[in-house]
């Protein structure tokens, strides 16, 4: 059906060559292969982000008068706009949880190691704009649990010494929560956050292009000492479909959560009404949530609290660096990263977990 | 080699595959743009103008001059002649949909956007306008100008 539509663009701009990189690159295959397809499902779910975002600005008024009624609109008076919204907040989760998922992989498969330093680094960085999405995102219905979520994480970036004030007027449009707030959170939601985005997912894609998928070392040890042992596949069509079925089966997941279980609104914000008993951040802000609520107020002369977001931000930057301490071979530091790959995990999850079922 | 023979009797089957596989995708792909068309239809907004409306009151308005008032979502216009009777119109041109405006020198509706014409009954009369204006009921009540919309048939 497609085929002279496909010669006719051929004969002009000479397809052939432009598929052919993606025609010599293969992708390795042995047991641990499925982890490759968690970065492909990742982009999967901010290609979804993108579209029913960009289906939601049609309706939505940034305002502290207009935001809650006209999601409130999308709710219940546009057609099919429960489920739009459903998905839009339901795939902003699962492409967190899968873009954690991938990192670990990473982690676990030495994918980070030389000469995927930079991948590694984009990705840690494109971690850290998806949590910024997350939670500007939160604030836009303009509920009350997103107003004070809004309220304790920016007070929270407020810590910092020395650069936190100023960072939080400039974060909240003034010394408080208000209308300005969610003026620039709508703006750094679906301008300044979807640019940066693209573009390192753009240096990401082409790392990745560049450089081939990596093989975890134990494969590669008995691949080498074992040669005809080695299977590949090409990335196109093999890989592709593949990754096509499981981009198939997302959807199927997505649908099904955002139209069995639709996203609440909530209650319209008011400035001047008490926290609600057992507010909480979404689940992927817990586990530093907690942290910081189990520093005791004070540590000898330092506040509890500039220590807890001192040592996150500490950890933060050691993670982004984190294959430059295993550039070179010593097997010291191999078994290091590992240990501490797993403390990482079992840490992130334990605390989670504890965050969510603490009082 | 025997792949010309083994795709012989596949042929039908991978017919009935490709059937299969290809008409899972576009019901799926339907089922994601049906939505989405939907979605993109705006709601039909809620008319509270109701079917009458206060346009002006007694002694506002002088003689041989016009008025814009709401009249639901659209604007109205009101006429006060001068022989003190009035006259209500959509205000909405029928050419391109400009708001017009009453000529005092011309006693005429004209539309400033391509020079279109109306009489004071609203019919058109010169300049492109297709069809004659939607004129209103006016009644007084107290001292109120009140604009109804005509009683169909």
């Amino acid at each position: 059906m497609f085929a002279p539509l496909i010669r006719w663009l051929d004969e002009r701009i000479h397809l052939d060559d432009l598929i052919a990189p993606f025609k010599h690159k293969t992708v390795p295959r042995h047991r641990l292969s499925y982890w490759y397809f968690f970065g492909g499902i990742t982009l999967f779910l901010f290609i979804i982000q993108v579209l029913t975002g960009i289906l939601l600005l049609l309706y939505y008024r940034p305002g502290a008068n207009e935001a809650f009624e006209s999601v409130q609109y999308i709710m219940t008076r546009v057609q099919f706009g429960w489920l739009i919204r459903s998905i839009h907040a339901w795939s902003a989760n699962l492409m967190i949880f899968t873009a954690f998922v991938h990192m670990f992989s990473v982690l676990f498969l030495k994918a980070y190691r030389k000469p995927r330093e930079l991948t590694w680094v984009t990705g840690v960085i494109l971690l850290v704009l998806v949590m910024g999405f997350g939670f500007s995102g939160y604030l836009l219905p303009w509920n009350t649990l997103a107003f004070f979520a809004t309220k304790v994480g920016t007070e929270i970036a407020g810590q910092v010494p020395i650069i936190g004030k100023p960072m939080m007027i400039f974060l909240r449009g003034g010394e408080e929560v208000t209308g300005a707030t969610l003026s620039r959170f709508f703006g750094f939601h679906v301008a300044v956050l979807p640019g940066l985005v693209v573009v390192l997912i753009a240096i990401h894609l082409f790392l990745v292009q560049r450089q081939g998928m990596s093989v975890p070392p134990k494969v590669e040890a008995a691949w080498t000492a074992n040669p005809s042992a080695r299977r590949e596949m090409k990335f196109f069509p093999n890989f592709m479909l593949r990754e096509m079925m499981a981009w198939y089966v997302a959807m199927g997941v997505l649908g099904a959560l955002a139209a069995i279980f639709p996203w609440n609104l909530g209650v319209k914000a008011d400035p001047f009404v008490s926290a609600p008993a057992g507010i909480k951040p979404e689940w992927y802000f817990l586990f530093m949530f907690q942290t910081l609520k189990m520093i005791p107020s004070k540590v000898w002369f330092v506040d509890g609290e500039v220590l807890g977001v001192l040592g996150c931000s500490l950890a933060g930057l050691l993670w982004l660096l984190l294959p430059f301490f295993e550039s070179d071979k010593t097997s010291r530091a191999k078994v290091w990263i590992t240990g501490l790959s797993i403390f990482a995990l079992v840490y992130v999850i334990g605390m989670s977990v504890y965050g969510y079922v603490a009082k | 080699m025997c792949a010309d023979q083994a795709s012989q009797p596949d042929a039908s089957r991978r017919r009935a595959i490709e059937l299969f596989l290809g008409g899972g995708i576009l019901a799926s792909l339907a089922s994601f743009i049906y939505p989405v068309l939907r979605f993109l239809v705006p709601p039909a907004v809620i008319d509270l103008g109701g079917d009458e409306v206060v346009a002006s009151k007694l002694g506002e308005m002088k003689p041989n001059s016009g008025k814009i008032f709401r009249f639901g979502s659209r604007p109205g216009l009101l006429i006060l002649n001068s022989d003190g009777t009035y006259r209500a119109l959509s205000a909405t041109c029928t050419h391109l949909g400009c708001t017009v405006q009453y000529r005092p020198d011309l006693r005429e509706i004209w539309c400033a956007c391509h020079n279109g014409t109306y009489d004071l009954n609203g019919r058109n009369v010169s300049g492109p306008p297709p069809r004659p204006l939607t004129v209103f009921d006016v009644h007084q009540r107290g001292d109120e100008i009140v604009v109804s919309r005509k009683r169909e048939a």
